[in-house]
């Protein structure tokens, strides 16, 4: 008795009810796709989040006032310092570029409600930032045509501007608005360059934002004050911490501060590290749901394969009459159950393959491997787990029982 | 005389507990030589069926010792019995018991199957069985496509493929017409002559009338032992017809070859 023969009879036996196999194998097959679609919806969310952080710039610790209350870059004019706080200044971020783990630093204001127009079309740009060229790079900001502005524009504080596609295409339309002019409250400005389109991540349109000089934008726009934020970027990815470790002692030192300090860091990694650990969760709770599922499959295998074993009870009394080994009953049993998880499995995977190729809520899974790996493990473990009841049930059966079975 | 393929002493078996306590045999003794054909017989509920299961290794005894070709039964665990319930024992039942949805072919190789004997080996005996039982040109049908008599000639064939030292059959004719009865009989007498050991148990007196060897249980125990014939030489139908004058075998058409009514069914009770 091998092996062979075994799984001949088990495919007879599967055969033998067509309809009843095929529909317990949906079951299998409806739980091993969720679970690998919804893995891989998980995965993909997650992936085009991190991609969206990454777009905000790679290894930059954003330094911002902490009296103000506002988000990370926010604008801190309006609000009135606290006591003994002090503003984030220009000397502060020139201080900051003396240190080791530190590439380049960009110092930013902001200018709120800032209007520009151009010909009569004008537009409220969302974002209106003074700052260095190092900005450029480090907020991972590329320019699509034009260029970006240099240090020599910053030290003679030239009225020149880079624009996002948002404020071009609102201002000059289809027209190409290099070496055009626009003014923001009145202050002309000529525009350089235009940037790559970023697309939006989340509420924020990355798109609607003009770059212009830090000293031009504080001549015309928000004066000499404080910044709004340092942007700072680390030597490399191994290096933020130890920035941000620098950073935290120096600014501590300068503006004299002990337990709380009148400044936050916002540090692109460990943000990036938080919201993976969110949607890492995410994507749990998706895959937990669709196990659910699968467990629901593999107790429709238990109850068909039942069924199964109470049908054909009189079949094992034959088969043990004509002198079948325990082992030969279980083995039959064990690998129906086994191959009705085995091909609910497989097509589930295939199922799960083509689903992956759509996108699926605007999000476009990313098939894990692991999960199909799990998910067809699962499957078959099922077969194994949930067919051992029956298949025992049907071994153990006395001969003469199975064949009085009526 | 060798040992004998069966010995039964004094076997006991008793179903229920107390009150509703049934005896269904009190104390069987009995050998079965080698080439023996044994009935037995006996009405309804008078344990023939219970010492059936038995002798078939199907049921266990509640007292008593059971040997087969020497082997202690009950010493034996459920692995190794079902190892000689493949061996030893040929059994066919009264309502036939093939495995539907299988050929007849499948149905009479599945015992070999479970003894591990190859797929061309396995084959080659088959198709011989079949051949023996006169259904060489129906192998390839399903048992819902032949009749009953041919359904138990599959069973028969089934038995004897694995050349079991021991044939049972219980009540094998109790569901077929009598042409197919006369069908499986003329095969169980051409076993019996070809030396094969065969225990029938039957209520009818024709079929008892061609074994060597009648046992008449009532309630449980045995209350007649006749020979009709030595334990070596053809069983006594067969050795009447050879004694006789031809036309041959003129009890009966000759198997298989112009078997006209195994082609109507609806004359016959069928299994299931």
């Amino acid at each position: 008795m091998n092996q062979l023969e075994i799984l001949r009879f088990a495919l007879r036996g599967l055969a033998a009810n067509k309809l009843r196999s095929a529909l317990t194998t949906l079951g299998i097959l409806i739980g091993v796709a969720a679970v690998i679609l919804l893995v891989a919806v998980g995965e993909g969310s997650s992936q085009s989040i991190q991609r969206n952080i990454q777009r905000l710039g790679s290894n930059t610790l954003t330094i911002s006032p902490s009296f103000s209350g506002g988000g990370p870059g926010g604008g801190g004019q309006g609000s009135g310092p606290r006591t003994q706080a002090r503003p984030l200044t220009l000397q502060d971020a020139k201080a900051l570029t003396e240190l080791p783990s530190v590439k380049s630093v960009s110092p930013v204001v902001n200018a709120n409600a800032a209007t520009a127009v151009h010909e009569g079309a004008s537009h409220a740009v969302g974002q209106l930032v003074g700052t260095y060229p190092s900005y450029f790079e480090a907020t991972n900001k590329q320019v699509a045509s034009g260029t970006y502005f240099v240090n020599d524009d910053v030290r003679a504080a030239r009225k020149v501007m880079v624009i996002g596609q948002t404020v071009a295409e609102e201002l000059f339309g289809q027209a190409n608005p290099i070496g055009r002019q626009l003014s923001v409250s009145g202050v002309p400005f000529t525009v350089v360059g235009v940037l790559k389109e970023s697309g939006s991540s989340g509420m924020q349109d990355a798109d609607d934002v003009a770059i212009a000089p830090l000293p031009a934008v504080q001549q015309s726009l928000t004066g000499f004050g404080s910044l709004g934020s340092i942007v700072v970027q680390a030597t490399g990815a191994t290096a933020t911490e130890s920035a941000q470790a620098e950073v935290t002692a120096l600014l501590n030192q300068r503006h004299g501060v002990g337990a709380t300090p009148d400044y936050r860091i916002l540090n692109q990694a460990a943000l990036q590290e938080t919201v993976s650990a969110a949607t890492g969760t995410f994507t749990v709770l998706l895959g937990a749901v669709a196990a659910i599922s699968l467990l629901v499959g593999g107790i429709g295998i238990t109850n068909i394969m039942l069924v199964t074993v109470t049908e054909r009870t009189r079949e094992i009394g034959i088969r043990k009459a004509i002198g079948a080994p325990r082992g030969a009953i279980l083995g039959q049993f064990l690998m129906e159950a086994t191959l009705l998880s085995l091909v609910g499995g497989l097509s589930g995977v295939l199922i799960a393959f083509l689903g992956t190729r759509f996108t699926i809520a605007g999000i476009e899974p990313v098939l894990v491997p692991s999960s199909v790996a799990l998910a067809l493990g699962v499957s078959i473990g099922i077969g194994l787990f949930f067919g051992s009841y029956p298949a025992n049930r049907a071994a153990k059966l006395r001969p003469i029982q199975a064949l009085r079975h009526e | 005389m060798s040992a004998p393929v069966l010995r039964v002493e004094n076997l006991v078996k008793t179903y229920g507990e107390g009150d509703a306590q049934v005896r269904a045999l009190r104390g069987v003794s009995l050998d079965v030589e080698h080439g023996d054909y044994v009935a037995i017989m006996g009405v309804s509920g008078s344990g023939k069926s219970t010492l059936m299961n038995i002798l078939g290794c199907l049921d266990v005894p509640s007292e008593g010792r059971y040997l087969i070709d020497g082997t202690n039964v009950g010493s034996l665990d459920e692995h190794q019995l079902a190892v000689l319930r493949n061996r030893k024992i040929g059994f066919v039942f009264q309502s036939f018991n093939l495995i539907p949805r299988m050929s007849a072919l499948a149905n009479v190789e599945l015992p070999l199957t479970y003894g591990g004997v190859g797929t061309a080996e396995r084959r080659a005996r088959a198709l011989d069985a079949l051949a023996r039982v006169g259904l060489a040109d129906r192998v390839h049908h399903d048992p819902n496509e032949l009749s009953g008599g041919q359904q138990q000639r599959v069973a028969v064939a089934r038995a004897l493929v694995t050349a079991p030292a021991l044939l049972l059959a219980d009540e094998p004719t109790g569901n077929l017409d009598t042409m197919s009865t006369r069908d499986v009989l003329d095969i169980m007498d051409q076993l019996s002559e070809s030396g094969r050991t065969i225990v029938i148990i039957t209520h009818e007196d024709d079929v008892a009338a061609h074994a060597k060897r009648v046992i008449r249980l009532v309630d449980g125990e045995i209350v007649e032992d006749r020979r009709h014939a030595p334990v070596e030489g053809p069983p006594p139908r067969l050795a009447s017809q050879t004694s006789a004058p031809l036309p041959g075998i003129g009890s009966g058409p000759p198997r298989g070859a112009g078997g006209d009514h195994d082609e109507e069914p609806a004359s016959e009770v069928r299994a299931r």
